[in-house]
């Protein structure tokens, strides 16, 4: 799981791509990846482990803030599936 | 993204993307444009005071996208105070444009105003096309200005709409999009409304054409990756099944003419019957919740056979309401692109004679989009 990020080379400090903008929106209740002329829903979690990915924190502070936050152990290979799909999809740098 | 059924029962979803067409003055003539045929006829532009209040509007109930359009936005000179406020109240902030207008003083007042992405139509990979179908010369002042784009650190959307002329060189607009350094490329087909109707006999590919141009750019889809992303729009007069055009009606767009007329889709001016309301006289809530012209097809219980009893009616919503009123004259019936319609057969018809001689196509004039144009067509 942990290897093809390896293979990436992959910013320790994730942050979206300059086209990506995170926002929260009140009335869908979610946060949203705005992009041109479109734009992603996000479910909770992808929506927490996207508003981390400012360029300021390491990854494992990331995980280690979304531990606290759902309360919860072992996230880290959730976390590194979900940044890698984000990846994937263009997201992050 | 799922849209209420029965909108008696279900308070409808609020509309997610706001086009601001902020004029029809254009200094491009396309012989493509969608734009109604009649738009010289049209009310006077809405004021910067009305823009703005429509534009809260919208955001306050729930929309996150807003396109600047036309017409050529730019040529309005208010476009900087328009997107500065829409960015602060959050709206992500999209300039559609000719490139016409957009020199360096303009395009660094729309980056200190919060302008987020900017997309950028050509006509063809070609001066000699390009400068044809928009009867201007504009092609090199386009290409200077993908260059300003990118030297202010835009995202940068290059959009061509294709036609039986330009499919050939489809490959020659994909390369000359990745020099540009282009973030996306929008290869559209041309959809026949407006402008675009008026001259379908000479703008329809063969299926040939289309063919080649889709495999070139899947060819291309593999070698890029996520480099840039090329979406290719196929013409729905080649499908048996229809397009779910505007993600269903009255779910998800909401347009605003120049004129203040609140549109469920770019065409719905052609409907009859609509009573499509205005944003001066309407508070937008009611006309997205309330309007008749918004409920009109909204869900599902305005369908007919065929569409009633399929099983794709929640997937393409019937298809589109203004090509089924243009090409069947009757505006709650199937898309005619659709393969269950009795009408398909019109559209088989008007892709049969794409296959006439190129000569003979090429002998009718194209007829341009300009203001005396429109004023003689109304």
């Amino acid at each position: 799981m942990n290897a093809p990020l390896q293979d990436h080379h992959a910013s320790l400090r994730p942050h979206l791509r300059t086209m990506f903008r995170l926002q929260w929106e009140d009335v869908q209740d979610a946060y949203v990846l705005l992009y041109p002329e479109g734009m992603v829903k996000l479910n909770p979690s992808a929506g927490e482990i996207l508003a981390r990915c400012d360029g300021t924190r390491e990854l494992d502070d990331i995980i280690g803030e979304l531990e606290q936050l759902f309360n919860a152990s072992n996230l880290a290979a959730d976390v590194y599936r979900f940044i890698d799909h984000a990846r994937q999809r263009g997201w992050l740098d | 993204m799922t849209t209420a059924t029965d909108p008696a029962q279900t308070r409808p979803a609020p509309p997610l993307w706001l086009l601001a067409e902020l004029t029809y003055r254009c200094p491009l003539h396309c012989a493509l444009c969608y734009n109604p045929v009649d738009f010289a006829s049209h009310g006077a532009e809405l004021d910067t005071g009305t823009w703005r209040d429509v534009i809260t509007q919208a955001r306050r109930m729930g929309a996150a996208q807003i396109g600047f359009s036309g017409g050529e936005p730019l040529v309005r000179d208010d476009l900087e105070t328009l997107v500065a406020h829409a960015r602060g109240l959050g709206f992500y902030t999209n300039l559609i444009t000719s490139g016409v207008g957009l020199n360096e003083q303009r395009i660094a007042a729309l980056k200190a105003a919060g302008l987020d992405h900017i997309q950028l139509s050509f006509q063809d990979s070609t001066r000699e096309l390009n400068d044809f179908v928009t009867s201007t010369k504009t092609f090199d002042l386009k290409r200077r200005v993908a260059r300003l784009i990118k030297a202010h650190g835009y995202p940068m959307v290059v959009n061509c709409v294709l036609h039986r002329y330009n499919l050939p060189h489809v490959a020659q607009i994909i390369d000359m999009a990745l020099e540009m350094g282009a973030d996306y490329l929008e290869l559209a087909n041309t959809q026949y409304y407006g402008w675009a109707m008026l001259n379908r006999e000479q703008l329809m590919p063969t299926f040939e054409q289309l063919q080649a141009a889709e495999a070139t750019v899947n060819r291309y889809r593999e070698r890029l990756g996520e480099r840039c992303r090329i979406l290719f729009v196929v013409p729905d007069y080649f499908e048996s099944r229809p397009k779910a055009c505007m993600n269903g009606w009255g779910s998800v767009f909401l347009g605003i003419a120049p004129d203040g007329t609140a549109l469920p889709c770019h065409a719905a001016r052609s409907l009859p019957g609509l009573d499509l309301p205005r944003v001066q006289d309407t508070a937008l809530t009611d006309i997205w919740y309330h309007s008749h012209a918004f409920n009109a097809f909204r869900g599902n219980g305005w369908m007919r056979e065929p569409c009633r009893d399929c099983d794709e009616r929640d997937t393409d919503h019937g298809g589109c309401r203004c090509q089924a009123y243009l090409l069947t004259g009757d505006a709650a019936g199937a898309d005619p692109v659709c393969a269950k319609s009795a009408h398909h057969g019109r559209i088989e018809q008007a892709v049969i004679l794409a296959r006439r001689p190129a000569r003979e196509v090429e002998a009718q004039p194209l007829i341009f989009r300009s203001r005396d144009n429109s004023l003689r067509l109304a």
